[in-house]
């Protein structure tokens, strides 16, 4: 009963969608008020309501497991933990494709609700597109996916007790990512709203940028969070592949960054009106092209998904129709809108150009690589692209990126002159000197890790400028929001240039009792013992690892075999130290009685992670600065208004 | 911005869309083929796999003599369901030497009682080094070594019982 309610919920929901849309563009064709301009946004805020409800349905199922639910029987189990039981909800493809339009649908009626900001027009035309691109994504889970479907005989249990996926981690990191997905997808449906009725201005702006600095907090957390799973599950010792599961991450990161930093310049300035338009559609493309990526199945990845051409199709089809729409319209419409207003090259707004300019080089670099092996596929040539390729060249643009993100915010808005921060350029210019003088001397260190500790050193110094000659509690939040982000790029850039440049590694075979040297690390092999699971059993090694004559530290690596389905893990381990991580992995047999232990020593290696969470920190102060200001601003509007009125009334009185 | 510049984008999604389209309706080729067909045996000595059997050595394959290199494990499922099909090629008259792969000898004797023996040799290959180095990425393949050393031809999965001529065919090329 509640499976069908759940469905019914989701038809409704996809019904108003298709209302919302209709009524949409009619009122926005017809340019004046009509009734069914009127319908919009009570027909966005219902359709949010009818596809919570729905989620809610699906989570009540897996809840009390009803195994006549498909989609409960080969996803959970009666025995799971109850967390489990609700995070299976939404790991699977149906499951997360309902997230993904809940989240969506309550979106679209959160703006439905609070943003008045913008002209009654735009307004609608924004939830039309929001309302277009929702529908698509109904009938995705409508008529290919439906979660609710019943099984003809409902099967006695369940099948997904898998131990593996059971993982607290795992249950978040999908979830993560698909708010940052369908934050883009509001900004996306601003920017066509925006092309519909020409109306780019500093409002549109300020509008959509909440909702693309949350989508780049949710972003940025999935990120880092999936790095530091790949860096401790694969057991590889690295922590960034170049896997297209997660350059199909990073594209839309790279994209909402430039997006919001072009927004800035929209809400302050009134410049980069297009530039922002097309960013805004380029942003949420990232997004639906890395979930095609993904789900279709088209790239080999280490990640391994439930894969249907099927599935493929549909996403393809949806891209094709709202990005291509969305494309077909900025071809159409860009050139009519307005020039915004000009600025001399050395200013704010001349920095954040740049800064874009080269972060969307970036983007089509590791767009570029990631898609190079599809294109050679046609022609029946099998490559991988990994990181000789996307080091280097994206280092071209990082470089220049990050010299300019130091100075960027010490400029004027309009214009200014290099000859006012003189003094502040030549501070970083000897940080960055000195910097790259005292590491060349510690060491034979490579020309990229090199770079990225001296700029390391001098963006830290330098994120903290724009705070110099002010008095720090008359700072507003957004600006500490700055602050706090480009420090956060500064740590990430320390921990990656110092994990690529001091790693040691040590491979080393060992007897029980023997014992081996990594960095300052004495690491004895004490024992090496079989332990079983409840599908696998492992070779443990039983380590334990002292600098000098310090207490020892236990380490436990496993090397697994599963035998459901048959494969081999190795369980890494991990002592974490303030100055770095030593990482162990277990391996097989040498024979003649000696075991394969690979050790690493990294140091500050989780300052990259460190660095991400202040990096999420620092937009998430900058929502809660803007969102203030907007608030304020209202308020005084409100006052300013009523005053107003008292006037007229006082002077009609008179 | 104006013109014709800002039809770039839509033209260049049309162009991945039209590559993507293709691609999925394409049915995928999920096989990893190795570079070293053509090439020289690369340089190995392994110890034996199991008692009753000698280890090999790449020197051993230039003896004018082309061979089947079957490189299988006695934990894989696939190679139950080939060995059959070895036995019915060393019955046709190939010669077979095996590579196990991160085996131990227990299992590979109980293996090969359970599904017969049709290995002249079997080397004990622990950590794959032989595996990736003649450009194998599963198991279970088969190549076919021709008498100077030289890899021929590479079989990826199981063999069928289509394969066995095919595979006699290519071993008598290898001869030729």
């Amino acid at each position: 009963m509640i499976a069908e309610l759940g469905l019914a919920a989701l038809w409704l929901a996809a019904a108003l969608a298709g209302l919302q849309t209709i009524a949409g563009f009619l009122a926005v064709r017809a340019n004046k008020r009509t009734e069914l301009g009127a319908l919009i946004r009570p027909a966005a805020v219902v359709q949010g309501v009818f596809a919570g409800l729905s989620f809610c349905a699906l989570l009540y199922v897996f809840a009390i497991t009803d195994l006549s639910v498909k989609l409960v029987a080969s996803n959970s189990h009666a025995l799971k933990p109850m967390v489990f039981k609700l995070s299976g909800a939404w790991g699977n493809h149906e499951g997360s494709m309902l997230l993904w339009v809940t989240v969506m649908a309550l979106a679209g009626g959160l703006i439905a609700v609070v943003e008045r900001r913008l002209p009654d027009r735009t307004m609608q035309a924004t939830l039309a597109a929001q309302g277009f691109v929702a529908l698509g994504f109904y009938a995705f889970l409508l008529l290919s996916s439906n979660p609710f479907e019943r099984l003809p005989v409902p099967a006695t249990e369940g099948m997904g007790l898998n131990p593996l996926l059971q993982d607290i981690g795992l249950a978040f990191h999908p979830p993560t990512l698909y708010f940052g997905y369908v934050g883009l997808s509001i900004a996306f449906s601003f920017a066509v709203g925006a092309l519909l009725t020409r109306q780019v201005n500093p409002d549109f702006a300020r509008a959509m940028r909440p909702w693309v600095l949350g989508a780049w907090v949710f972003l940025t957390i999935g990120i880092t969070a999936g790095s530091y799973w790949a860096y401790y599950e694969l057991g590889w010792g690295g922590w960034w592949f170049w896997d297209p599961v997660e350059n199909a991450s990073l594209m839309p990161w790279l994209a909402a960054t430039a997006l919001l930093h072009s927004a800035s310049v929209l809400a302050a300035r009134d410049a980069l009106r297009v530039w922002t338009i097309m960013l805004g559609v380029v942003a949420f493309s990232m997004s639906m092209l890395g979930t095609f990526l993904v789900r279709s199945g088209i790239l080999t990845s280490v990640h391994s998904f439930a894969v249907d051409p099927e599935r493929g199709t549909f996403i393809l089809l949806l891209l094709a129709l709202y990005i291509g729409g969305a494309l077909l319209l900025f071809a159409l419409r860009a050139s009519t809108i307005s020039e915004g207003k000009r600025f001399a090259i050395a200013s704010r707004e001349g920095a954040l150009v740049v800064n874009n300019v080269m972060l969307s080089a970036i983007l089509a670099i590791v767009l570029l690589g990631t898609l190079y092996p599809l294109l050679t596929e046609a022609f029946d040539v099998r490559v991988s692209v990994g990181p000789p390729y996307f080091n280097p060249v994206g280092a071209i643009f990082v470089v220049p990126m990050l010299l300019v993100m130091a100075v960027g915010p010490l400029l004027r808005w309009r214009q200014d002159r290099f000859t006012r921060i003189s003094r502040e350029m030549t501070v970083l210019a000897t940080i960055l000197v000195a910097a790259l003088v005292v590491v060349a001397l510690l060491g034979d260190v490579a020309l990229l890790p090199l770079l990225g500790l001296a700029l390391a050193a001098m963006l830290a110094f330098a994120s903290f400028l724009p705070l110099r000659g002010r008095k720090l509690t008359r700072i507003p939040i957004a600006t500490w929001g700055m602050v706090v982000a480009h420090f956060g790029i500064a740590v990430a850039l320390f921990g990656m240039a110092s994990e690529s440049a001091f790693t040691e590694e040590r491979l080393a075979a060992l007897e029980p009792g023997g014992t081996t040297q990594v960095d300052d690390w004495a690491i004895t092999l004490d024992a090496v013992v079989p332990v079983a699971g409840p599908n696998w059993t492992a070779i443990e090694g039983q380590l334990s690892a002292r600098i000098d004559d310090g207490d020892p530290i236990e380490m436990r690596p496993q090397s697994r075999t599963f035998w459901a389905p048959p494969q081999q893990t190795a369980e890494s381990v991990l002592a974490t130290r303030w100055n770095g991580q030593l990482y162990a992995v277990m391996g097989d047999a040498a024979g003649d009685g000696r075991w394969q232990v690979r050790l690493w020593w990294k140091p500050f290696v989780t300052f990259i992670w460190y660095g991400g969470l202040l990096v999420a920190l620092g937009g998430v102060l900058a929502i809660i600065g803007r969102v203030m200001d907007d608030l304020r601003r209202r308020s005084v509007r409100r006052r300013a208004a009523a005053r107003r009125e008292d006037a007229v009334s006082l002077e009609s009185t008179t | 911005m104006s013109g014709w510049r800002l039809w770039v984008p839509l033209m260049l999604f049309a162009g991945f869309i039209g590559v993507a389209g293709y691609q999925l309706s394409q049915p995928k080729n999920e096989f990893i083929e190795s570079r070293m067909v053509g090439r020289e045996l690369p340089y190995f000595a392994l110890r034996p796999a199991t008692t009753d059997r000698p280890g090999i050595a790449s020197a051993q394959f230039s003896d004018g003599q082309p061979r089947l290199l079957n490189i299988w494990a006695s934990w894989c499922v696939p190679c139950v369901a080939e060995a059959p099909y070895l036995e019915q090629l060393k019955e046709q008259g190939a010669a077979i030497v095996g590579v196990a792969i991160r085996d131990r000898p227990e299992d590979v004797a109980r293996f090969l009682e359970r599904h017969g023996n049709p290995y002249t040799a079997i080397g004990s290959d622990d950590l794959s080094e032989v595996q990736f180095a003649i450009g194998s990425s599963g198991v279970p393949e088969t190549f076919v070594i021709d008498g100077q050393g030289r890899i021929t031809h590479q079989h990826i999965g199981d063999i069928r019982e289509s394969d066995v001529p095919v595979l006699l065919e290519k071993l008598r090329e290898a001869g030729a």
